[in-house]
């Protein structure tokens, strides 16, 4: 049964935890940081910390171990509430952060503002990937709610990718419908009655469209669009920008327990502040991640074309809002999925 | 007071039955009282409401409805395979023995990925199913194919020590009587491995309710069309909706313990009915 299943691979991270904070005592002078993140973010974080360490060697004459572990964000989010010892977090979604102030107050409250942009280094838009040659000439949102149209999409309880896309589509149906919220909910029935398969993550839905080969048109981040091309490619897919489109921040935060019994609250502010330097932000750049300095953004201008887009908190009305009005049991999203 | 107690044959009936009891309740009774409890800081109300939204209910009949049918199926051929690795021989049947087992192996999750790339539309099978109407991956036939597949080797392994056990005189003995060999298996084998099969019925049904790993690939999980009862106590978890998923574990448990109850009642009564005491 899941939850057993939970129960032990959440017991297996704490073990795992445990053992990392054991060892140092063993390999005497070196410290260890961990830091929890989201699923697809492995390879960015496997990149960035050998180039942290590197540098905090050369700096501090001080050898840096820093582990990492991946997983569904709110799995990841829950994990640390029960105990996994995160030095730091790094989400795909802010709710994932604000849970951590909620539950056990492992997280300051203000985390959004002790870094800068929101507490977000990077950020990625929604995207849609079609087959390749565009067979049913999509262009935007509208024509992925078009009759006969199998749209795949991440399930929105499940997955913050899902729920990116869920909410870009109804970010875009409120401003081509001048605010009209039935119309909106209108649309992204719509859209949602075209979904034949609902996957359980971001991966999940990659795999049923690329190796599957089912339906006409993927709906993910850009960075994830972009790895399916070099992985999959073979110049079998598109990526097609929309009209409009939604930011999903990824952000960052000191888990404040943690760092301050461990005694790695230096070094975790470094690791995070690192994200934002220029070589951070290249590294970030070249896993297809938006960055935020101008700089590099321009350097890599041709992997991120300039795109209209909004967030959740300028046309939405925030997290909180967004939680409680589209993802609560029976709320907007419950509704046009039993409706479809 | 030492003519009151009754004298066992066995020794160590107090020793062995407290180790049970402690046993039994570390491992299973207080983890599942830890469900009840937690769902309990819910009102009726909240409650009612929580476990009989019409998704929830729909998750309901696929969850039980495709786990009964898949341990229907296993019955069904788990009795063939077991009956045809106890009775005969041929070239490779250890081979085969070692292969039911593999469900039992095999990580839930491959094996639901494998299944879904066997019958996707452009899978082996797929292709060939999907041009004729019959679409077995994301749907919920899906679902019932990733159950019979986990839950194989329930069925065989419960039957086959009693075939074993099962001399072939009393089939010879019944077809000296002028039986055919319809009314051999009806009157004199079936009987005999009733008790075993529905416990192996039993186990394939409690497995496959409980199955997540496997399902979730192949379902497609759409709201109120494949999205198995597991599903939804994910959902809830990932909103952070504790109470709510226990709520629906709660819900789940009452309703397999219910099921055991009747297929364990059915048992004893099939037993004491061919005259052999549980």
């Amino acid at each position: 049964m899941q939850p057993i299943y939970k129960v032990i691979s959440k017991g297996y991270l704490l073990f795992s935890a445990l053992a990392l904070v054991v060892s140092p005592g063993i390999a005497a002078a070196q410290t260890t940081l961990l830091n929890v993140s989201y699923d697809v973010s492995r390879e960015l974080y496997k990149d960035i910390n050998a180039a942290f360490a590197a540098q905090w060697l050369a700096k501090n004459k001080e050898k840096l171990v820093i582990n990492q572990s991946h997983g569904g964000s709110s799995s990841q989010a829950m994990a640390v509430i029960n105990g996994l010892e995160a030095d730091v977090v790094t989400m795909n979604q802010a709710p994932d952060v604000d849970i951590l102030v909620e539950r056990g107050a492992l997280v300051s409250a203000d985390w959004r503002k002790r870094f800068p942009n929101e507490a977000a280094p990077y950020t990625s838009v929604t995207v849609f990937l079609i087959r390749k040659g565009n067979p049913k000439a999509i262009k935007d949102w509208p024509d992925l709610a078009r009759a006969g149209m199998q749209v795949i999409v991440p399930n929105p309880k499940t997955s913050g990718n899902g729920r990116y896309t869920y909410l870009a589509a109804y970010g875009y149906a409120l401003q081509a419908n001048k605010g009209n919220d039935a119309a909106a909910r209108e649309f992204v029935r719509r859209l949602f009655a075209n979904v034949p398969v609902l996957d359980g993550g971001g991966r999940g839905a990659t795999t049923t469209f690329s190796q599957r080969d089912i339906g006409d048109v993927l709906v993910t981040f850009e960075n994830e669009a972009a790895l399916i091309d070099l992985e999959v490619g073979g110049g079998k897919f598109d990526v097609v920008y929309p009209s409009v489109t939604i930011e999903a921040p990824a952000p960052v935060a000191l888990v404040e327990r943690v760092v301050e019994k461990r005694g790695t609250r230096r070094v975790a502010q470094a690791y995070l502040e690192f994200l934002y330097s220029p070589e951070g932000q290249e590294i970030i750049a070249k896993h297809n991640f938006r960055p935020r300095l101008d700089a590099v953004v321009k350097k890599y201008a041709r992997r991120f074309p300039l795109v209209r887009t909004f967030s959740v908190e300028s046309q939405l009305g925030g997290w909180d809002k967004v939680r409680k009005e589209h993802f609560a049991d029976g709320g907007i999203y419950d509704q046009i999925i039993v409706k479809r | 007071m030492a003519a009151k107690r009754r004298l066992r044959v066995l020794p160590g009936f107090g020793l062995s039955l407290g180790y049970t009891f402690t046993y039994l309740s570390l491992i299973v009774l207080v983890p599942l009282a830890a469900v009840f409890i937690k769902t309990s800081s819910l009102s009726m109300l909240e409650f009612w409401n929580v476990v009989t939204t019409p998704r929830v209910v729909a998750s309901y009949k696929l969850s039980f409805g495709a786990s009964l049918a898949a341990a229907g199926i296993n019955t069904v051929f788990g009795l063939m395979l077991a009956w045809a690795l106890v009775r005969y021989t041929f070239p490779g049947k250890k081979l085969v023995d070692a292969l039911i087992d593999l469900p039992f192996a095999l990580p839930t999750a491959v094996a639901g990925i494998a299944l879904t790339a066997l019958y996707a539309k452009n899978g082996w099978l797929g292709q060939y199913l999907e041009p004729m109407g019959i679409k077995i991956a994301f749907g919920p036939w899906g679902v019932l194919v990733a159950l019979v597949f986990i839950g194989v080797p329930f069925v065989v392994r419960t039957v086959q020590p009693i075939l074993e056990d099962l001399d072939t005189e009393f089939e010879e003995a019944s077809a000296s009587l002028g039986a055919d060999r319809l009314q051999t298996f009806w009157i004199v084998v079936l009987p005999i491995i009733f008790p075993a099969l529905l416990t192996g019925f039993a186990l394939a049904f409690a497995r496959a309710v409980g199955e997540y790993g496997s399902v979730i690939f192949i379902a497609g999980n759409i709201p109120m069309v494949s999205e198995i009862t597991p599903l939804m106590i994910i959902t809830k978890l990932e909103q952070y909706d504790y109470v709510g998923a226990t709520a629906i574990a709660a819900v789940m448990l009452v309703f397999s313990f219910i099921l055991l109850l009747i297929i364990n009642g059915l048992q004893a009564w099939t037993a004491r009915r061919t005259g052999r005491e549980v």
